[in-house]
């Protein structure tokens, strides 16, 4: 050990920290991958190109995806106003973004739902004015998978705002860009990255998401029905092997998105110069 | 002359224009009350909705009670061992060179990339009836699935990151300088934890305690899977509030809702106090 080796507790803490690892993540969620290896690629093929699980895995990552782009917009907006403007009420406003990584996702679920039901006092009005219905639609899924976006998406966004430089601002504007120019080259690049970033973490939380989803879902088989749902509806039916694979399935995209995501930070950081 | 007329300039390009500036604050708080002061509001008013006496009378149930104490119970074994768990990581992590250091730090980042639904069904898959260790403990009748044990364990799964989440950072940043002179000067380890390095990371300890303890009590799709929704015994607090909610006992269901959201604004509050104490300390 290259440290200095003053430093007393190495052995007791790294000891802990791997078995408390393994015994309450690692060993849980390598039996998923075990108990796969018992189906035959043939079976899981199957279970996977079912109808049924093919279009929970549609609506899946189609509502998930639109909320993300949705809540990226709305988001960035949200983070620019409150690091750029100052206006009555901006503490209050600052501190009730985190609401949603606060509140449980079944309150979110169930007064979402109350909204946005037909009955409900937004969806009677968008019901009977737009001609729109929002909840037990896979367009409800969307409205619960923004309120779980919005502070993923401004609280990435918020500090690389907070630490852009104002001297490269400055350096356009005195050689003649207008606003608009300074907004869409100079300004909006460099916080790509990070709304990109802040992107992929809401669409793979979203992908992920329950709590919140199936109270204003409606849970349709092949038009409102998620992918954790239809886990849940497996698991119920005894049908391990179907709940397995579909959840192994899910397992290997999050991980995916998560190098992905990784990956973005990296780039970043690196833009920033931060690296 | 000239140079007011180049700081005017100037400035116009610097600032946004006024209209730009009010209407996207105006899109911005239409957004934000919306999607999260409407809801908050709501929750108050649908447990309201028939008045204070049966508001309070749905508190006072003794299914709801059951429930507030399974969530109390959840959360006060899971978040002090996920705590112990967290300063030890950091520990480890931030003040010894070793390898796969990296690799540790992801797997220790691992649940929070995991859906809630798939964290409980690990748990039915290692303890479940059908699972590896199921046939063993039914022979000894010990119950984990559909019981507490599996609501703990779901728990500690779904809560595991967050305090070593937020001491990681802070600790690799402080160094570790003062712990060593503490140490050379003939201090013991312990005592060097205790006067040096808790005061040090007291504020991001909490502050990890506290979103720790809220996803705790609030944790949903992973309790679910694992609780057996047995009313009175395995439901928490929010599969309370959805087991009421979907046999339309709406003022059963808000009422618990408005206990967890009530839990929430003060986590909320709570968060803004600990980042200013954090941000006024550094």
């Amino acid at each position: 050990m290259s440290q200095s080796r003053i430093m007393p507790g190495f052995r007791p803490t790294i000891s802990f920290t791997v078995f408390y690892l393994s015994l309450v993540v690692l060993i849980p969620l390598s039996t998923l991958v075990f108990k796969s290896f018992q189906l035959s690629f043939d079976d899981y093929l199957n279970i996977i190109t079912n109808r049924r699980v093919v279009a929970a895995f549609r609506v899946s990552f189609s509502t998930a995806l639109g909320a993300a782009i949705i809540a990226s917009f709305f988001g960035f907006i949200v983070a620019w106003v409150l690091v750029r403007y100052s206006f009555i009420g901006k503490r209050f406003f600052h501190a009730l973004i985190d609401l949603p990584f606060a509140l449980p996702t079944a309150v979110a679920g169930i007064v979402l739902a109350t909204i946005f039901q037909p009955s409900g006092f937004l969806g009677k009005f968008l019901k009977e004015n737009f001609d729109l219905q929002v909840g037990f639609k896979p367009l409800g899924i969307v409205v619960a998978l923004i309120f779980i976006s919005i502070p993923f998406v401004v609280r990435t966004v918020e500090p690389v705002l907070q630490d852009f430089d104002s001297r490269m601002e400055e350096a356009a504007s005195s050689l003649g860009a207008t606003r608009w120019q300074v907004f869409t080259k100079i300004i909006f690049p460099n916080i790509f990255p990070a709304l990109l970033t802040g992107f992929a973490l809401s669409f793979a939380r979203g992908v992920g998401e329950y709590g919140s989803v199936i109270f204003i879902a409606g849970n349709l088989p092949y038009v409102s029905e998620i992918v954790p749902l239809l886990i849940i509806t497996k698991l119920e039916q005894y049908d391990m092997a179907g709940a397995t694979a579909i959840a192994l399935t899910m397992l290997v995209i999050s991980f995916l998105l998560l190098l992905l995501i990784n990956l973005l930070q990296h780039w970043v950081r690196k833009r920033s110069g931060q690296l | 002359m000239s140079a007011v007329i180049s700081t005017r300039v100037h400035q116009s390009t610097l600032e946004d224009a006024n209209w730009v500036r009010w209407s996207l604050i105006t899109v911005a708080l239409g957004f934000v009350i919306l999607f999260l002061c409407v809801p908050l509001v709501l929750v108050i008013i649908q447990a309201f909705s028939k008045g204070f006496g049966a508001y309070f009378s749905a508190l006072s149930q003794p299914d709801m009670q059951a429930a507030m104490r399974l969530t109390l119970l959840t959360a006060l074994i899971t978040v002090p061992l996920n705590t112990v768990f967290g300063v030890a990581a950091a520990w480890a992590i931030t003040r010894f060179e070793f390898r796969g250091k990296n690799l540790l730090i992801t797997l220790i980042d691992l649940p929070f990339s995991v859906s809630p639904v798939i964290s409980g069904l690990i748990f039915v898959l290692v303890f479940g009836a059908q699972g590896w260790f199921g046939s063993w403990f039914v022979e000894h009748d010990i119950k984990i699935i559909f019981a507490v044990p599996g609501i703990v364990l779901a728990t500690l799964f779904i809560t595991f990151p967050f305090v070593a989440r937020q001491l990681i950072p802070l600790m690799q940043e402080m160094g570790s300088e003062e712990e060593e002179a503490a140490l050379s000067l003939g201090a013991s380890g312990w005592r060097t934890f205790f006067l040096i390095t808790l005061p040090n990371i007291k504020w991001a300890l909490l502050y990890g305690v506290l979103l720790c303890n809220a996803r705790a009590m609030g944790e949903f799709g992973a309790v679910s899977v694992v609780s057996g929704h047995i009313r009175g015994m395995t439901n928490t607090l929010p599969l309370h509030v959805e087991v009421s909610y979907n046999e339309y006992d709406t003022v059963s269901a808000f009422a618990g809702a408005s206990i967890l959201a009530g839990l929430a604004i003060v986590t909320l509050i709570l968060k803004t106090l600990l980042e200013w104490k954090q941000q006024t300390n550094r």
